[in-house]
């Protein structure tokens, strides 16, 4: 969920009333003493600047980020040679300090021959920990706060379709709320025969269900409707991620209250700072939404709304309350902040569409993608995701040559409804420019359209159009050097 | 024979014991039931949650007049919001009525109370809720209710006067009351094809 993206959010990121920014890098706290783990910080100035000069600092600051992380991904490598080089003959070990490995990795001696010397004894510290060479990151965009804002997966990296859960994005309106689940309780109330206060134990007692789900926040390419901004598929893309959630059904709660035959909406409510809510019809709600308390084999992780946030498969992502507290029935929407003033969409009549749930079909490739670089012509696997929020992803058809033709993808399995698909295509490349794009079509029928053609219905009133819902088809332009960079085209 | 019949009939017996014990643990039927598990919360649990519908059901009682918001709104809100509601780190919450129509890229509708929010209850239910950023849930319901008045008398949507209550605050209508519209997508596209031949 861009889940919300606030007006403030909005105005500090993309300077739409005052607006000016400075890219600023910071170094961040778990990598201080590391100059390769910098993230990505767009520093809010009050003062004011045009669009053009906010988005290229933007492209700055992401192409900086970029460059760090290629830094550092480069770096045990050529540690590793240095090391084997000097040492010859001598088995020695190379020592890696704390302070050089990426979040989620622990630092290990690094033998030139991990078969000629003894390994690292088990157990782990009992929770295991990714490689040390692995330096993926989420990266958060430089709202005004760092209490409402939002970080992106790093789609550019990812194998398959389910997202690491310290990978999934980001997005709060109040900060990460960090909860007691002995102290937690979900209350069920309103327009109920029987109001219900549950504790966390009560609500695993319930039959649970596991499915595969993304979620998706609404905001995801906001800043893609005008002109290409962000430089990679993190920063166009990275507001969607895919889990194996499990819950307890929301219709198995609702029927447990009893409804009474007025209720004809819910409201959910957060336990963080924000009291996050929004109203969800109750058809949805007894469909086929989840109360979740287990994400890909595990308690949810904390920014993911643990220890209990709803699931409403294929709706925008903010209405996914997490750190779920409370479900208020009632006859009528509660027209929340967040349903009114906020995650609606604004048109050029001034009009605003509003309860714009569902997430609709849209694709990307992510390798090759913005920011990296093919380094030699002749074969190469073009990949990627589709979703759709209305079911299952039927076809995903690839362009090299942005649009003029177009070749279908084979769809790995498992192809789910209301998932990441993940697509291949082989691809042989001549080493001249080239514009790559993939589009999706749902079960319904639906297909992706262009940005033209989405643009000719919602218009451009203001930087960022109408904000939210954009799902349109993504260019990458393949430049004769192998250069990958984000067009519109 | 007849031992042989009896031997089948319960065997059959048994199979259809078999099939009613196995249907009772179908999905639907799974789904009929009731668990009971839980507690029934107290009434005095629920008063601590607010949320008021548009036509001002669930709203607790209270008072605030636009003077006392004003003192609420200097001492708890101006930081974020600015000392004339232009907004900062907070959203800007007064100005831009009228001006959400155009369709050019460079030049951003002014969203603010006065110009796009449809209810006045959501005021109240937000600020409860939610404000001060750094001390949610600290007003009095007396305070939201005043500084709730304060930002719509600055709006000039009631009158400096005004005294906000359980009774009146969903009786104020917004300017943006009507700007809302349903969902039509999916929607229709000009062919992409139709495009490349123009």
């Amino acid at each position: 969920m861009i889940a919300a993206l606030n007006d403030s959010d909005m105005r500090a990121s993309l300077r739409l009333q005052a607006p000016h920014w400075r890219c600023v890098l910071r170094e961040s706290a778990a990598a201080s003493k590391q100059r390769s783990f910098r993230t990505m910080h767009l520093k809010l100035n009050p003062l004011q600047l045009d669009r053009a000069q906010m988005f290229d600092e933007l492209q700055t600051a992401e192409a900086l980020a970029i460059a760090a992380r290629n830094d550092a991904a480069a770096r045990p490598r050529r540690q590793f040679l240095l090391g084997a080089a000097a040492v010859g003959a001598t088995a020695a070990f190379r020592r890696v300090h704390a302070a050089d490995v990426p979040p989620g990795a622990v630092a290990h001696e690094v033998p030139p021959d991990a078969s000629k010397a003894l390994g690292v004894p088990l157990p782990d510290n009992g929770y295991g920990t990714r490689s040390q060479f692995e330096t993926s990151v989420r990266t958060r965009f430089k709202t005004s706060t760092p209490y409402s804002s939002w970080t992106f997966t790093p789609l550019q990296d990812s194998y398959g379709i389910i997202t690491p859960s310290g990978l999934h994005f980001e997005r709060s309106h109040g900060g990460t709320a960090i909860i007691d689940p002995a102290k937690h309780a979900l209350y069920v109330h309103g327009m109920v025969r029987n109001a219900r206060k549950y504790s966390m134990k009560d609500l695993k007692r319930f039959p649970a269900v596991s499915r595969l789900l993304f979620v998706e926040c609404s905001g995801n390419g906001l800043t893609e409707w005008v002109k290409p901004t962000m430089q990679t598929v993190q920063g166009t893309h990275g507001l969607t991620s895919t889990s194996d959630w499990t819950g307890v059904p929301l219709s198995t709660i609702l029927r447990e209250a009893g409804l009474d035959a007025r209720a004809k909406w819910v409201l959910a409510e957060g336990n963080d700072a924000a009291a996050m809510t929004r109203s969800i019809p109750i058809e949805k709600a007894m469909k086929d939404c989840l109360l979740a308390y287990g994400q890909n084999g595990e308690a949810l992780r904390p920014e993911q709304g643990y220890p209990l946030r709803l699931i409403i498969p294929g709706y925008e992502g903010n209405m996914q309350i997490k750190w779920l507290r409370r479900l208020e029935l009632a006859d009528a929407p509660f027209m929340t902040r967040e349903e009114t003033s906020k995650y609606t969409d604004l048109l050029p009549n001034g009009k605003a569409r509003q309860f714009t749930f569902e997430m609709e079909a849209k694709s990307v490739i992510t390798s090759p993608s913005g920011g990296m670089g093919l380094e030699d012509r002749g074969f190469h696997e073009i990949t990627g995701l589709a979703w759709s929020g209305r079911g299952v992803i039927r076809r995903v058809e690839v362009s090299v040559d942005g649009g003029r033709t177009w070749r279908q993808a084979a769809l790995a399995q498992p192809v789910l409804p209301v998932c990441h698909t993940r697509f291949r295509i082989p691809w042989e490349w001549d080493g001249r420019e080239a514009i790559l794009q993939s589009r999706a079509t749902d079960e319904t029928g639906y297909v992706q359209p262009t940005l033209h053609q989405l643009v000719g219905v919602r218009g451009l009133n203001g930087p960022t159009a109408s904000v939210y819902h954009l799902n349109a088809i993504q260019s990458w332009k393949v430049a004769a050097d192998g250069s990958v960079s984000n067009v519109h085209a | 024979m007849c031992t042989r019949n009896a031997h089948v009939a319960a065997v059959i017996t048994g199979l259809v014991i078999a099939a009613t014990a196995t249907a009772a643990n179908t999905p639907s039927q799974a789904a009929a039931r009731q668990y009971g598990f839980g507690v029934q919360p107290s009434a005095e649990e629920l008063s601590q949650f607010v949320s008021p519908l548009p036509d001002g059901r669930g709203l607790p009682p209270g008072s605030g007049s636009v003077a006392a918001g004003r003192q609420v709104y200097e001492s708890k809100c101006a930081a974020c919001h600015g000392a004339n509601l232009e907004g900062g780190q907070g959203d800007r919450l007064v100005g831009g009525r009228g001006g959400l129509a155009g369709n050019d890229p460079g030049r951003a509708p002014i969203k603010t109370v006065e110009s796009y929010w449809p209810y006045a209850t959501t005021l109240f239910d937000y600020i409860k809720r939610a404000m001060p950023l750094t001390a949610p849930g600290s007003l009095t319901n007396d305070e939201v209710y005043a500084v709730s008045a304060f930002i719509l008398a600055t709006a000039k949507i009631v009158p400096n006067e005004a005294v906000l209550d359980q009774k009146n605050l969903a009786q104020v209508r917004m300017p943006n009351r009507e700007g809302f519209v349903s969902d039509p997508r999916p929607e229709k596209f000009e062919s992409a094809q139709k495009r490349k031949g123009k």
